[in-house]
């Protein structure tokens, strides 16, 4: 009974849902994806230029967004930030679930002392509230993209590590994966060849969500100073910009913060639905 | 006027239920899970209602009280008059007052059916102070007394104890005094032995059994088990499908049932006259899926002694000396008036 | 009490290894503290020196046993900032840091426990539909950004609320939360959105118990059975999940406290790390750590409290 109340609630929303729930969200990602990547082709300003006699103008046809503080094009830094928030919020997930998804799967795999060792150490990173860790990792390594990329990475891997650890288990006892052992396939093969398949998807669903999430802590520590240093734009560092003339050009901040709001949301729609895809339990969550 | 329950001095019956129907919407349709039953209860008598699981037995006195309704998305339908009082149109409050200080239930399983954080003595008393006014030591002190009567050791300790310190059959009686401790006009028992050990069911039947003798209430013990119901009920209601297929005394069903479907249930009974290692009968088959009911019988397709008629036509419960079987071939054709 | 003291042993490991990490991170770190200190035109024989006052000459094992030991009597040295100890400093400013998480989680359990409440009243409802999308908008929304658009709001258009800065109970409790609630709300109106949904989707699967039949039975009025019955069975998740999100307030009150200019430990710790005060990262980072740790702690004992059922039994995904 249950499996056929089930299957009809999670596929059905999806296809009706199709027409905007799906499509808006996909269609700005793609749209923020596409201006970060074309950017140095695009007919912009030098995101870095300033023109301190046109500081803070609001949006007009020569600059569609207005200006900073400095007189900067905004469209080009909102543009370029995106191009920051990307490579971080991308390449910090895909590190850490290198790092976490292999310490999770041998958890999984191994069990006895590998998994007790695994969940010590993940333990012992989630014992550190998140921000504070970043905070510190990023001010004694030095503020850089690779640096914040790294440390926010490092801050991915508890996560992961639980993700994969926890569908490596139920994958690990299933019988494609005795059959592979009793045939003497070696543990680097069953994991790679028969159990990694299976944990991929919902390392997918995960690292969706996880991107989002750090798109939100690289705007955080960005925000704080901590973040890609100054000339650099980024939305976080922006939002800190337009917080000293919100009460005479309220636009220069809150309109990184829309760009944000609306990539993070889009963001968080889409991984629900492939968690949805992936996990059709979670569904009710 | 179905006339299994007789016996009425004066007034008219305590419960009387017309055509009681409820239907689920589904994906695939309505879902008829009580199809147009109707029953009357005397005060002070015990009706056995009796069926497989998905029957409707549960659902049909669920629906009666109010518990099923169209919170859970059930469309609910039919007559119920409680004391000649047309429950189905009093307003939620009135019906509230009416459930909680004239009808009391028992569930099957009382791991399920007690607050598992909720102390005891508290949740006993519960339904006194919102019922009967008492006063929360008034309540606490009858909570006590409640606890000796369903023979409960200790009563002070176990009130102030959580339901997971006790076991099944303590947790039952818990139950039960729970049920009658606003004096209930009406006890409902719901497979209140399913999921016990088997050691403690008799006792926990012989309660009921006591409770409602005293009090005087009327009790509808609702069970799978013919066998439960042999000692304990004065009639006995066989539901199929979600419809009622018999309806008579106790001594009657079981001198002489009338519905195969009730002679499949009897012959599945193990009985101590039996040689030892006699096979006990299962009913072969399924029952029916009720969103997709065909025409005729619903048992047709699991009985022995259907015929084309059977197939094509739908028996209606029809009435015969005091008792009702919904048949075309009915059994025991000469025992069945002799009441 | 067996169970109790496996748990106080797990919990003294972990802030072994806590603290051992975050010595590690600041000390082995690249980044000369010396030179930090001193500037670049420093002399060799300068930073030589500093370096020894510092002890940094010494192995670094035994600089982390020296300081832990000190550590353990209420000592973490002494900022080499402002000279400062940093226990004090600490202290000073803890209060204001703990009013605003307290604040902070008042406003998201306010939220959250009526919201789930009214939602599961009629699943699928209007309500349940507007409160669930009205959540999913504030998870998309940081808490630094919630923080310039509430400023924004209230200060900047209404002139309602001070936009920056702090007043201490000192001045009067109503000045207090005059300056209190903006930063309150900024974390707040983030965090109940993830407690309302976990406390919605428990209160559902609690609803389809028999012992909520069984109240209904009682002839208990809808809110009362919500309320004495399926709420408290439904909770245990959600105190779990508040545990669990101490982390992230954590790291939300020092964003906080830096938009509002609010002189808590976020704030202090910021300091430290724009002024590499090793002494006073250190102390500020194990003291928040620690504390988180605690706290899950506390919140592990006080869900065996509330569950009576659950006397040795932790779940953990």
């Amino acid at each position: 009974m249950s499996a056929s109340a089930v299957r009809p609630a999670t596929v059905a929303p999806v296809g009706r849902r199709l027409s905007w729930a799906i499509v808006l969200p996909l269609a700005w990602v793609a749209l923020v994806a596409f201006l970060a990547v074309t950017a140095d082709w695009l007919p912009l300003p030098d995101p870095a230029a300033q023109e301190l006699i046109l500081r803070r103008k609001p949006p007009s046809t020569t600059y569609l967004l207005g200006t900073d503080n400095l007189g900067r094009d905004m469209l080009s830094r909102i543009i370029y930030g995106g191009r920051t928030s990307l490579i971080v919020g991308i390449c910090a997930p895909f590190f850490g679930f290198l790092i976490g998804g292999a310490i999770g799967m041998s958890a999984g795999y191994f069990r006895g002392k590998v998994d007790l060792l695994a969940v010590g150490f993940i333990d012992i990173l989630l014992a550190f509230p998140t921000l504070v860790l970043a905070l510190t990792f990023v001010a004694y390594l030095g503020q850089s993209l690779f640096n914040v990329t790294l440390a926010l990475g490092i801050l991915s891997i508890p996560a992961a590590a639980r993700v994969s650890r926890a569908n490596t288990m139920a994958w690990a006892n299933r019988d494609f994966v005795l059959a592979a052992r009793t045939i003497g396939a070696s543990n680097w093969r069953i994991l790679t060849r028969e159990i990694l398949p299976n944990v991929l998807p919902a390392m997918f669903a995960f690292w969706l969500v996880a991107v989002s999430v750090i798109i939100v802590a690289e705007g955080a520590l960005s925000f704080l100073g901590l973040g890609i240093p100054a000339p650099q734009p980024s939305w976080g560092g922006m939002i800190a910009d337009g917080r000293e003339a919100l009460d005479v050009a309220p636009h220069t901040a809150l309109i990184p913060a829309a760009v944000m709001f609306l990539t993070v949301l889009s963001l968080n729609f889409l991984g629900d639905m492939v968690r949805n895809l992936v996990d059709p339990r979670r569904s009710s969550l | 006027m179905s006339g299994a329950v007789s016996g009425a001095v004066s007034g008219g019956p305590l419960l009387s239920v017309r055509d009681a129907r409820v239907g689920f919407g589904t994906v695939r349709g309505l879902l008829r899970a009580v199809d147009g039953v109707s029953f009357d209860l005397e005060a002070g008598r015990t009706l056995g209602i009796v069926g497989e699981s998905g029957s409707g037995k549960s659902v049909l006195v669920r629906s009666l009280i109010g518990l099923v309704g169209s919170g859970s998305g059930a469309i609910v339908g039919g007559e119920v008059r409680l004391d000649g009082q047309d429950v189905r149109g009093l307003s939620a409050k009135n019906f509230r007052q009416l459930l909680g200080r004239d009808i009391g239930i028992v569930f099957q399983d009382p791991m399920t059916s007690l607050n598992p954080v909720m102390k005891i003595g508290r949740q006993i008393g519960e339904g006194l102070r919102l019922n009967r006014g008492l006063n929360a030591t008034a309540a606490a002190r009858r909570a006590v007394e409640l606890l000796v009567e369903v023979g409960i050791p200790e009563p002070e300790r176990r009130a102030s104890q959580y339901p997971h310190e006790l076991s099944g059959g303590m947790r039952q009686r818990v139950a039960i005094a729970i049920a009658i401790a606003c004096e209930p006009k009406l006890l409902i028992a719901d497979e209140p032995t399913t999921a016990l050990d088997v050691t403690v069911q008799r006792q926990i039947l012989d309660l009921l059994q006591r409770e409602q003798r005293q009090r005087g209430m009327a009790m509808i013990l609702i069970t799978h088990d013919l066998g439960v119901a042999a000692g304990r009920a004065d009639d006995i209601m066989v539901m199929y499908a979600g419809r009622a297929v018999e309806m008579a005394a106790t001594r009657e069903i079981f001198r002489g049932p009338r519905m195969p479907y009730t002679e499949a249930l009897l012959r599945s009974l193990p009985r101590l006259s039996d040689p030892t290692h006699t096979r006990l009968s299962a009913i072969p088959g399924r029952p029916p899926d009720l969103a997709r009911r065909g025409t005729g019988c619903s048992f047709a397709p699991r009985c022995t002694y259907r015929s084309e008629r059977c197939e094509a036509e739908e028996p209606v419960l029809s009435r015969e000396g005091g008792r009702g079987f919904a048949c075309f071939h009915p059994l025991n054709a000469s025992a069945g008036t002799s009441a | 009490m067996h169970w109790l003291a496996r748990q106080v042993l797990r919990l003294a490991v972990v802030l072994f290894c806590v603290t051992l990490l975050t010595f590690l991170i600041v000390n082995i770190l690249p980044g000369d503290v010396a030179t930090a200190i001193l500037g670049g035109l420093a002399t060799p024989e300068d930073l030589a020196g500093l370096r020894a006052d510092l002890g940094l000459d010494r192995p670094m094992l035994v600089r982390y046993f020296d300081w832990l030991g000190s550590a353990l009597s209420g000592d973490l040295g002494r900022s080499h900032r402002s000279g400062e100890p940093v226990a004090q400093a600490i202290a000073d400013r803890l209060p204001v840091s703990l009013q605003l998480m307290i604040m902070a989680q008042v406003i998201a359990i306010g939220i959250a426990v009526p919201a789930a409440l009214l939602s599961v009243r009629r699943p699928g409802g209007l309500f349940d539909r507007l409160s669930a999308s009205t959540a999913f908008g504030f998870l998309a929304t940081p808490s630094f950004m919630l923080g310039i658009l509430l400023i924004y709001l209230f200060s900047v258009t209404l002139d309602l609320l001070p936009a920056t800065g702090f007043s201490p109970m000192s001045e009067g409790l109503w000045a207090n939360l005059e300056s209190m609630i903006l930063p309150a709300l900024s974390l707040g109106l983030i965090e109940w959105t993830v407690l309302m949904r976990v406390l919605r989707s428990d209160l559902l699967t609690t609803l389809k118990e028999d012992f909520i039949l069984l109240a209904r039975a009682k002839g208990l009025p809808p809110w009362r059975v919500l309320l004495q019955h399926a709420l408290r069975p439904s909770s245990f998740t959600l105190i779990t999940v508040i545990g669990l999100n101490i982390g992230g307030l954590i790291g939300g009150a020092v964003i906080v406290e830096q938009i509002f200019a609010l002189p808590g430990v976020g704030r202090l710790l910021l300091g430290g790390i724009f002024n590499r005060d090793l002494i006073l990262v250190q102390g500020t980072v194990s003291f928040i750590a620690a504390g988180f740790v605690l706290v899950n702690f506390l919140v592990d004992m006080l869900y065996a409290v509330l569950d009576p059922r659950v006397r040795h039994v932790r779940f953990r995904s």
